[in-house]
């Protein structure tokens, strides 16, 4: 049965009507409108949904919307502010680094994954700023691009990693 | 909404009447025509504010379209980039280009794109030289602004001259294009257009549309495809199966069952959650049969390309190489599910979808619906980038045959298996290559069969719900042994190419695939090839230097040799009984046009039998390379996307259907299996553009199999090179 969900996404607090077994993907793509989560297996394999929650990246497809009562969830939308309030910014950035960074290196084709992959890399700098190759590579492998972006995109986390030297905390 | 039919009631501001042949916009076959290609107004509209919007009507696909082709429409118009909009595509606005497929955008929609701003720019100063009362000659143009030469207080803006009226101004045929030596933007790695929305969640992709009053549905399909001719029967549907999901109902007509239902969750478990019993046969060959059946059948025999006597120079000649290659079936595996929403009225049809072709969809949609074309309105929306036919259209007709059957909008979503199990596979291949070299390491005889069944006509929905009868497209460069690809780069006196088409209803029902069997083409050619090198004691690319005249297929081996830093020596001259091993090989190939070539370096780990590709390189001669550094995106795609379709990728079937169904039971190339790579664009500013979106994956395919045999000392005759077949190989031989 459906029930009244209220979650917290992108700093604000949304009320939901969604049956508590509802993946979380579906809330935030059909019910708020969302564009950054995104259908790409359902199965937790590719990464087209993945969201922070609580920080954390995780695969919205795999997560009930009621296991995020309480908790805070931040999509590709959010990133800008979120990482405003990580490192107690003044001012909100247009993008986030590593958003800036995929412009900056052209790495997008279709774009289609890169909701993941930002999102992820996103997670994985704010954790550990400055990474090897070999860590990156590591880090992002659960997230699947078709368009065959990894280089493009190897690149532009590194590069985001030094916008971020001396910014983040 | 304004839309463009409206803005085209809007009234002219001149008229001059000329006519232009067809021959430049010839339409397509068997669609109804669109706007009229032949007026600018179809093209362009220049607004007061001295922008412009131009009218295309290729995709963006991912490939960089929406940046390319509005690129030769400034630098024709004389405008700057953020002075030119663009809109979406859709059959009541945008014109009829013909599909965004074969590389084509650039290479067939440039020469339109770029004819058009030219009338443009032809009318706009034979408007601007009444006002300004001056001779055409006298007239320069920057930015959108005309002035006399020599007194630049004396112009007028484009704006000013028809600034939201129309043109009304058919072609003349003689306005005057730019040389290329005047070019400001072409040539230029201008920025792509598309990022910044597409990095933010603020690009609308065809999975975030939504319209008011629309179901959500899923379509409820076995897991898998059977063989083509064979479709899928429903025997029983168990309703009672989702009676705890009250929103949810089943709609049926043929064998096509969709769950619709009001939110999305709904529609997605209880299209899980319902029972059907199908009655699927066993009549497909399953894996390990495929190639024997393939080379069994009774084919439709074409000589494609015939000179000199083969048999007779080989015969003579010092070394004779013979090979087969066998390549599988692979998958688009679109990264997001079709997905396509359908209002179907009673006189009339709006499909919002990610077709490739929005008229050629809009033809099978009036087709499924019974109604005129004309009736029909179908807009594109960028979904996942497809790589060829994948389920956009299947889906479409999905959702309209919904809609039609509940009178409201309906919204469709494919799930993951039902992309993965029902795409049209790129077809596998059998090819059985023969080559002859001299004692001095010239070609003198080559001859390629190749074994493949062609593209399936009608769309798995079509098929179920009607029980339309299955059927396979007749010829198409791309469907079958490919003069352009096998042999013909080299200077061969004794060629003879063969088509063996195989009847495809038994088989995986097949599309087009990325660079359609060049991959396999080249595993088998490139790698005899190389065969003839080794025999022969030469360098690979040596060998090649020596067979090759044409000036572009040298310019593009040598650049990727170059930039691979290249030292001759004899393939397999370093075999090494370390447990893991490296080798380097070369190898070119191509699609329907340009020129390309690609260098691999890899690792064989002789324990596992894992491959690990560690550097890339690829090099493109597509002529007239509009946006270099997009283009080097595509040569870096195409890399990436071979070396996964070389080393991973196989649709598996059993006798009943596909069993390919995901991420995990269809691998493709992850994050840290990815090479290192090096693309490398040829520019020729004074040739016709052509393709560049495919134009580097046959030699890359070739490239590795080359260097598998440069590590190891081992010829592949099958891909994908996975652990158990790269330990049989190496135990064989």
């Amino acid at each position: 049965m459906a029930n009244e969900i209220k979650i917290r996404v992108n700093e604000q607090v949304r009320t939901v009507t969604a049956a508590p077994d509802t993946p979380l993907l579906y809330v935030l793509s059909s019910e708020l409108n969302l564009q950054g989560p995104r259908f790409g297996c359902g199965l937790g394999q590719c990464g087209s949904c993945s969201v922070l929650v609580n920080g954390v990246e995780m695969r919205s497809c795999q997560t009930r919307v009621s296991a995020v009562e309480g908790k805070s969830v931040t999509t590709l939308e959010g990133l800008p502010a979120w990482y405003a309030a990580q490192n107690k910014l003044a001012k909100v950035p247009a993008l986030h680094p590593v958003q800036q960074a995929m412009i900056d290196e052209q790495a997008v084709q279709c774009g289609y994954c890169f909701n993941g992959m930002i999102v992820k890399a996103s997670e994985l700098l704010s954790k550990t700023p400055q990474l090897t190759e070999a860590q990156i590579r590591s880090a992002m492998n659960g997230h699947l691009c078709r368009c065959g972006t990894y280089p493009r995109i190897l690149k532009a986390v590194q590069r985001a990693s030094q916008t971020m030297k001396g910014v983040t905390k | 909404m304004n839309t463009r039919r409206e803005f085209l009631k809007t009234g002219g501001a001149l008229v001059i009447g000329f006519s232009l042949s067809d021959e430049l916009f010839g339409q397509q076959r068997g669609t109804p025509p669109g706007p009229d290609l032949r007026q600018i107004d179809t093209w362009i509209a220049i607004h007061s504010d001295n922008t412009a919007t131009v009218y295309i009507g290729f995709c963006e696909l991912g490939q960089g379209a929406s940046t390319a082709l509005p690129q030769i429409a400034a630098e024709e118009l004389d405008l700057d980039m953020s002075q030119v909009k663009t809109v979406g595509l859709d059959t009541n606005v945008t014109p009829n280009q013909g599909g965004t497929f074969s590389s084509a955008s650039v290479a067939r929609g440039g020469p339109q794109i770029r004819t058009a701003a030219a009338e443009a720019r032809f009318a706009l100063l034979q408007l601007a030289s009444k006002r300004l009362d001056t001779p055409l000659g006298r007239l320069t143009v920057a930015k959108g602004v005309v002035s006399v030469t020599g007194s630049p207080n004396r112009s007028v803006t484009y704006g000013e001259l028809v600034g939201d009226k129309l043109f009304n101004v058919p072609f003349t045929g003689s306005a005057p294009v730019k040389p290329a030596s005047e070019y400001k933007l072409l040539g230029t790695p201008v920025a792509r257009r598309d990022m910044p929305a597409k990095v933010s969640g603020k690009h609308v992709y065809m999975q975030h549309v939504r319209v008011p009053g629309m179901m959500h549905a899923r379509v409820v399909r076995p897991r898998g495809q059977g063989a083509y001719g064979d479709g899928a029967k429903v025997l029983s549907v168990d309703e009672t199966s989702i009676r705890n999901i009250a929103g949810a109902r089943v709609v049926r007509r043929g064998d096509l069952i969709g769950i619709l239902a009001e939110t999305e969750w709904d529609a997605v478990r209880a299209a899980q959650q319902l029972r059907v019993t199908w009655d699927m046969k066993p009549t497909l060959p399953g894996n390990d049969r495929l190639y024997d059946q393939m080379r069994a059948a009774e084919t439709q025999d074409r000589v494609v390309l015939e000179r000199g006597d083969v048999a007779g120079a080989a015969d003579k000649a010092a070394h004779v190489v013979s090979l087969t290659g066998r390549g599988p079936y692979q998958a688009h595996a679109l990264f997001g599910p079709s997905c396509a929403i359908a209002d179907v009225r009673a006189d009339s049809a709006l499909i919002a979808c990610s077709t490739s072709d929005v008229y050629g969809t809009r033809a099978s949609l009036a087709r499924v619906l019974e109604m005129p074309a004309d009736k029909v309105r179908v807009q594109y929306y960028e979904g996942a980038g497809t790589y060829g036919h994948s389920c956009y259209d299947d889906a479409a007709q999905a959702a309209a045959i919904l809609s039609q059957a509940i009178g409201k909008p309906v919204r469709l979503q494919f799930m993951r298996w039902d992309e993965h199990g029902w795409d049209n596979y790129g077809p596998a291949h059998v090819g059985e290559v023969r080559a002859a070299a001299d004692s001095d390491g010239r070609i003198v005889a080559y001859e390629y069969h190749g074994w493949q069944h062609n593209w399936a006509v009608v769309e798995t929905s079509a098929q179920l719900a009607f029980g339309t009868q299955p059927a396979e497209r007749d010829g198409g460069a791309a469907q079958q042994v490919s003069p352009l690809n096998l042999g013909s780069m080299y200077d061969v006196p004794n060629l003879k190419l063969v088509n063996h088409r195989v009847p495809g209803l038994g088989y995986l029902k097949g599309g087009w695939l990325r660079s359609p069997l060049d991959l396999s083409f080249s595993f088998a050619s490139e790698q005899a090839i190389d065969e003839l090198a080794y025999r022969v004691g030469m360098d690979p690319y040596a060998f090649r230097q020596r067979n090759i005249k044409d000036a572009r297929w040298l310019g593009v081996l040598d650049a990727v040799a170059k930039a691979a830093k290249w030292t001759t020596r004899r393939a397999a001259s370093n075999l090494s009984k370390a447990k893991v091993v490296t080798g380097r090989g070369i190898g070119v190939g191509t699609h329907l046009a340009s020129y390309g070539a690609a260098v691999a370096e890899i690792e064989v780990d002789k324990g596992t039998g894992r491959i690990r590709a560690r550097h890339m390189y690829g090099a493109i001669d597509a002529g007239l390379a509009v946006n270099p550094g997009n283009i080097e995106n595509q040569i870096s795609g195409q890399l990436v996307q071979t070396v996964s379709r070389i080393l991973k990728e196989e649709v598996t079937f059993n006798k009943t259907s596909v069993t390919s169904l995901d991420w995990n039971s269809y691998p493709i190339l992850r994050f840290e299996e990815c090479p290192e790579i090096t693309p490398i664009v040829v520019q020729r500013l004074d040739e016709r553009s052509t393709g560049a979106g495919e134009e580097v994956m046959a030699g890359a395919a070739a490239a590795i199999a080359n260097a598998f045999f440069d590590a190891t000392g081992v010829r592949m005759q099958e891909y994908p090179f996975t652990p158990g077949r790269v330990l049989a190989a190496l135990k064989n031989n």
